[in-house]
């Protein structure tokens, strides 16, 4: 079977910067992939080129064994960036509505099976309720949630999720790695989510695809988080430390994943979760 | 009060103007460009006054002046049309030349005060046929791009993902909103195209989260508050404009003063 998401010493550059450089790997079907790395290591624009918003500049990539193009339909994506307009009294339902065929001409029209599947995606992950709330009204995570449900309409055969966790206490994060991985066990959908903390990941994902660096580096937790594999993505002595289940990479004697957590809080682009 | 042909005018572009203006500025309201909505019809006014010092009718300066900075502000959207201080310079800009060019314009304050302020009760028959035609096609290209307009508005990340042609979708709703805040401008004035473009769907959205209920009771509180204006200021002599600004304000205030209701149900009109 062909892979998934296939780079072939593919090269990314956006904005004149090198964000992978010569990159291989392969995703298999159906596999759940845990995307890692620290800020601005190119998740984001990794997915951005799966999608077919970047092609590479060298290599190729390839989704279900083409070149992806824009408006594949399947792709499921949650963005990470989700502009909420603030005092959006927009209703769930009609978001959601907005989003289902949106690239096409015309005035919006939800027809009864549109409808039908809206709600049964929502209930999928356990929102139903969200169809009649204005958006305006949603908690972070519910929002989080509606955010999900529409990147699973359509039966999307690739997931990509792009820290689907900020804004989420801990308990919603479990909950929401919980859903996640139970509909695409489901519906075999390959799911790749980008994250800022390992742990929670772990009882979840089958491999995890690390970037650092201009690199990337895929296989099981086992073969890439550790000592050797990190230095070298972080560019810096890194100690990985099993304990209780638990994995903590640190640096320096801190935990490289907290430290990122602070950056990340102070250049949040998120304008959608409250505080 | 129907018994006078320039109160029927009124009343028919009045109701014409309201209704683009309705529906036009609820997604004005809803993309959060209101400002652009203003800057562009002071940027018409410059529009109106060239027209008027080269012999034209002030409409067609207006409109030629408000479509080309609409375009301009759409295709350079991610730099500009969302600064407001950028904003702000080039209307205020505008206004300054507007005034220069009123400056060499012979009827100087009555037609100052008309563009300005709008001058609904002189309207003519053939400006209402004008108006009819240009209000329809607002409408008809708002209706064409109205799907991905809404999802680019909403989900601006993901809609690019799905290959929405973002660039010509904001650029072409800009170019909308120079025909409606034209159009706005023949009723209430330049100064005052706010009330009948931003009141009225700004409460409608107080009220009410569905699209459709959204756009129709925007368009309907905009009729209501253009015909009972000029209704107004038949019985009182009170300037038209003046009273469809008091009314939009009210309406705005009343609605945001209603406790938010929100439908449980998510198969109630859509
Ligand atoms: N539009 C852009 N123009 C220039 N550089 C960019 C742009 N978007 C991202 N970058 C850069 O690309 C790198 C990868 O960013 P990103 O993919 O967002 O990382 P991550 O999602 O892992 O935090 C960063 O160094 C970032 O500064
Ligand atoms: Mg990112």
């Amino acid at each position: 079977m062909t892979a998934v998401v296939e780079l072939d010493h593919a090269t990314i550059k956006i904005g004149g910067r090198t964000v992978l450089a010569d990159a291989s790997f392969a995703i298999k079907h159906g596999e759940f992939i845990g995307v890692l790395g620290p800020n601005g290591a190119g998740k984001t624009t990794l997915m951005r080129s799966i999608l077919g918003l970047l092609p590479p500049s060298a290599g190729s990539l390839r989704v279900f064994g083409h070149t992806p193009r824009c408006g594949d339909r399947t792709i499921g994506y949650l963005p990470q960036l989700r502009t909420v307009l603030p005092d959006l009294r927009v209703r769930g339902l009609d978001f959601i509505g907005a989003s289902l065929h949106g690239e096409r001409w015309g005035v919006p029209h939800l027809s009864h099976h549109d409808r039908h599947m809206i709600e049964q995606t929502l209930a999928a992950v356990g929102a139903r309720e969200l169809a009649g709330r204005p958006l305006s009204q949603m908690s972070g995570g519910e929002r989080q949630r509606l955010l999900l449900a529409q990147a699973l309409i359509g039966n999307p055969k690739l997931l990509l999720l792009d820290e689907p966790l900020i804004s989420l206490d801990a308990r919603h994060q479990e909950v929401a790695i919980e859903v996640v991985r139970r509909v695409c066990r489901e519906r075999g959908i390959t799911v790749l989510f980008s994250a800022h903390e390992l742990n929670q990941l772990l009882p979840a994902i089958d491999r995890v695809l690390y970037l650092g660096n201009g690199q990337a580096v895929l296989g099981t937790v086992d073969e890439v988080v550790t000592a050797p594999v990190l230095s070298r993505l972080y560019r810096t002595e890194i100690e990985v430390i099993r304990a209780g289940g638990h994995i903590f990479v640190m640096s320096h004697g801190s935990d490289v994943e907290r430290a990122d957590d602070h950056v990340h809080e102070h250049g949040d682009h998120d304008h959608g979760h409250h505080h | 009060m129907f018994a006078y042909e320039f109160m029927t005018n009124a009343f028919a572009a009045a109701g014409i103007v309201a209704v683009v203006s309705g529906v036009v500025g609820y997604f004005l309201v809803m993309r959060g460009q209101t400002f652009a909505g203003h800057a562009l019809s002071h940027i018409g006014f410059a529009g109106a006054t060239g027209a008027g010092l080269i012999g034209l009718a002030p409409l067609w300066g207006l409109l030629g002046f408000t479509l080309a900075a609409g375009i301009v502000m759409g295709a350079l959207s991610d730099r500009i049309s969302n600064r407001d201080i950028a904003i702000g310079i080039v209307l205020s800009l505008a206004l300054g030349f507007g005034l220069l060019f009123l400056h060499y314009y012979t009827s100087f304050a009555t037609q100052a005060t008309a563009l300005l302020f709008g001058n609904v009760l002189a309207v003519d028959r053939g400006m209402i046929a004008t108006l009819a035609v240009l209000g329809a096609i607002t409408i008809a290209a708002l209706a064409a791009i109205m799907r991905p307009l809404i999802f680019a508005t909403l989900q601006p990340e993901l809609a690019e993902a799905k290959g929405v042609p973002m660039r010509f979708i904001s650029t072409a709703f800009l170019a909308i909103v120079a025909l409606a805040v034209s159009e706005c401008a023949q009723i209430v004035g330049v100064l005052l195209v706010f009330t009948l473009m931003v009141g009225p769907p700004a409460a409608a959205q107080r009220v009410t989260t569905g699209l459709w209920s959204g756009l129709i009771l925007s368009a309907a509180l905009a009729l209501a508050e253009a015909w009972f204006g000029i209704a107004i200021a038949y019985y009182t002599d009170w300037p038209v404009s003046f009273c469809i600004a008091m009314l939009s304000a009210v309406g705005y205030f009343v609605c945001l003063s209603l406790p938010q209701r929100h439908l449980s149900r998510a198969h109630s009109s859509t």
